[in-house]
């Protein structure tokens, strides 16, 4: 039997410039319904342009875009009953309090006063800020902002979510809350476009990603596809005693692990593969009797991808502190 | 496996029409519950009602207690010239908050949050000039209030009063387009403030609010003349003493006109191109 899978979003050949600067420069898209699509790349990448033209927040200078079938310009005003949209910075109304600004968006958005307040409790309660409920957004730290920020995208039910960075300044555990909210907005079918510097929160969310960089797309595929075609992960093993480094190199090589070490950092790295490699790398190095000090693996940084991808560094980009906004 | 763009409603998939027009009932909704949302703002931030009103009381109090007798034959007298005057002030003072107001929600990212909902963005404009007039009055209230306290007579009766109130409102609302295409153009809200109190400052010192322009010099008598904050302050003045008003309440009412004539689509262009 074929399954039908249907485009949530769909981008054909998106343009935006900001007077020199191709902000956008052709840029394809599309993303599955019910899958979390993460668009990968540095800061000045395009990232926020796009989704800021996705949300009919701007408008592009050629190009077409569909979300949820609805056409970016031309239908804006049916296109926005469809989308939800959490940006990098938390727009909620400070001087409001927590409830009262989900209670204003669920009247904005033409729900009756009793559904309004009930949704409002509703999605506080979800996201832990019942005690905060009654005080002004100001005095929020910045974790019950971005909830309280992804909490009011949420009130419409939307069909499609956009998160643009929803994670960026926040402490590991706020920011593990926000994953889990993520996945079980899409366990309830949710398609959600997220937008993200950082690998690791892409691998924890992502079915799908795009790298873009400079307004372009440099690469397009499913999450192990691109791990793989960047290396997956690299272990590091710092041995007992550093002399043995060549020694332990040669042993696993004869084993058919291609591993490398540096005498600087005094650190054996090996990339992974495939998880087998792992335990093949702690059989081998056992066996021989090598003393291992310390060992640890990493998932390759947003650096690294597009090392490989394109061959050059990312950093130069990074140190842009913010994307053209309209 | 096949893919297919997920459907709209077949009717708006087939024309390509964005046929979710907001209705009449949809957009008075959506006016209520912005206008709420701003009066809420004020009530969250009482300090910005408080400036509005402490500023016109101390000038009140510094100007008819202190200069009072030296600029009339008693402080009684100075009072029922300069008040009237100053109280058809308070509509303006209160039109450049909406500035502020608009920047503010521009640079926050609120303004952003409600360019993502289906509503009309004229509601968003419309609910903080309500607010705003509302704001307004409850400003007046307390002033006319305070003056009477102080001693103020109101010769011309109520309904004159409510004349030199809408007076003040009608050429404040005009203003209101002004502070809007400040608030719009001008980077942060405190820059707007700034601005609107370097453009206010001379505009009401220059006017025949606080003196008889008669004893200026000659240069500064033909700008009081054509001042409208001038015109303003003697229709105002005219209708509280129950004194002929003159051609000072349409000079007024012409002001208004073509201050909103002028900066209304100018403003309006702007907030459409930024939203």
């Amino acid at each position: 039997m074929t399954r039908i899978e249907r485009n949530a979003v769909e981008v054909h050949g998106i343009v935006k410039h900001y007077g020199e600067t191709r902000a956008l420069d052709g840029v394809d898209l599309t993303v599955r319904e019910g899958t979390v699509q993460g668009l990968l790349g540095p800061n000045g990448a395009g990232k926020t342009t796009l989704v800021r033209v996705l949300s009919t927040l701007i408008k592009p200078d050629a190009g077409s875009a569909f979300v949820g079938g609805y056409d970016v310009l031309r239908q804006p005003k049916q296109l926005r009953r469809t989308i939800g949209l959490t940006g990098q910075y938390a727009s909620v109304d400070e001087l409001l309090s927590g409830y009262e600004n989900l209670y204003l968006i669920g009247r904005l958005l033409d729900l009756p006063a009793k559904d309004a307040k009930a949704r409002a409790t509703e999605l506080l309660e979800r996201f832990s800020l019942t005690d905060a409920a009654r005080r002004p957004a100001k005095g929020y730290s910045g974790g019950m902002r971005r909830r309280l920020d992804l909490a009011a995208s949420m009130i419409g039910r939307p069909k499609v979510l956009y998160l643009d960075e929803p994670t960026t300044g926040l402490d590991p555990r706020t920011r593990n809350e926000v994953w889990d909210e993520v996945q079980r907005m899409v366990g309830e079918g949710s398609t959600v476009l997220l937008t993200t510097q950082y690998m690791e929160e892409a691998e924890q969310l992502a079915h799908a990603l795009t790298v873009i960089d400079k307004g372009r797309v440099i690469a397009n595929g499913g999450v192990e596809e691109l791990k793989k075609q960047v290396g997956g992960q690299s272990l590091q093993v710092r041995p007992a005693d550093p002399a043995q480094l060549p020694e332990m190199v040669r042993a696993l090589r004869e084993s058919g692990v291609p591993a490398t070490f540096s005498t600087e950092s005094e650190l054996l790295s090996v990339h992974l593969t495939d998880d087998g490699q792992l335990t093949t790398v702690i059989g081998v190095l056992g066996t021989r009797g090598f003393g291992i000090a310390g060992i640890d693996t990493e998932l390759p940084s947003l650096d690294e991808v597009f090392l490989s991808i394109t061959g050059k560094s990312a950093v130069p980009a990074q140190s842009r502190d913010k994307e053209p906004v309209a | 496996m096949s893919t297919a763009t997920l459907n709209p409603a077949p009717a708006a998939a087939a024309t390509g029409e964005d046929d979710a027009r907001i209705g009449l009932r949809a957009s008075l909704r959506h006016l209520g519950a912005l206008t709420r949302r701003n009066l809420m703002r004020i009530k969250a931030d009482p300090e910005s009602m408080l400036d509005a009103l402490l500023i016109p009381v101390i000038m009140i109090v510094l100007f008819v207690y202190v200069f009072g007798g030296a600029m009339a034959t008693n402080q009684h007298e100075y009072m029922q010239y300069m008040v009237p005057g100053l109280l058809g002030t308070t509509g303006l003072n209160l039109a450049m908050a909406l500035g502020t107001g608009l920047n503010t929600d521009f640079q926050t990212g609120v303004m952003d949050r409600f360019r993502t909902l289906p509503i009309g963005r004229s509601a968003v404009l419309l609910s903080k000039m309500i607010a705003e007039t509302l704001r307004a009055v409850v400003a007046f209230a307390v002033l006319i209030g305070f003056s009477m306290i102080l001693g103020m007579d109101i010769a011309g009766g109520p309904l004159k009063l409510l004349a030199a109130v809408g007076l003040s409102l009608v050429f404040g609302s005009s203003l209101m387009w002004v502070s809007m295409l400040l608030g719009m153009s001008l980077r942060s809200a405190q820059a707007v403030q700034g601005m609107s109190m370097l453009v206010m400052m001379p505009l009401q010192f220059g006017s025949s609010i606080f003196a008889n322009p008669t004893t200026m010099p000659g240069w500064l008598q033909a700008f009081t003349k054509h001042n409208p904050l001038s015109a303003l302050a003697d229709a105002c003045r005219a209708l509280i003493n129950d004194q002929p008003v003159g051609n000072s309440a349409v000079t007024v009412l012409v002001w208004a006109a073509a201050i909103t004539v002028v900066t209304a689509p100018l403003a309006v262009a702007r907030f459409r191109k930024r939203t």
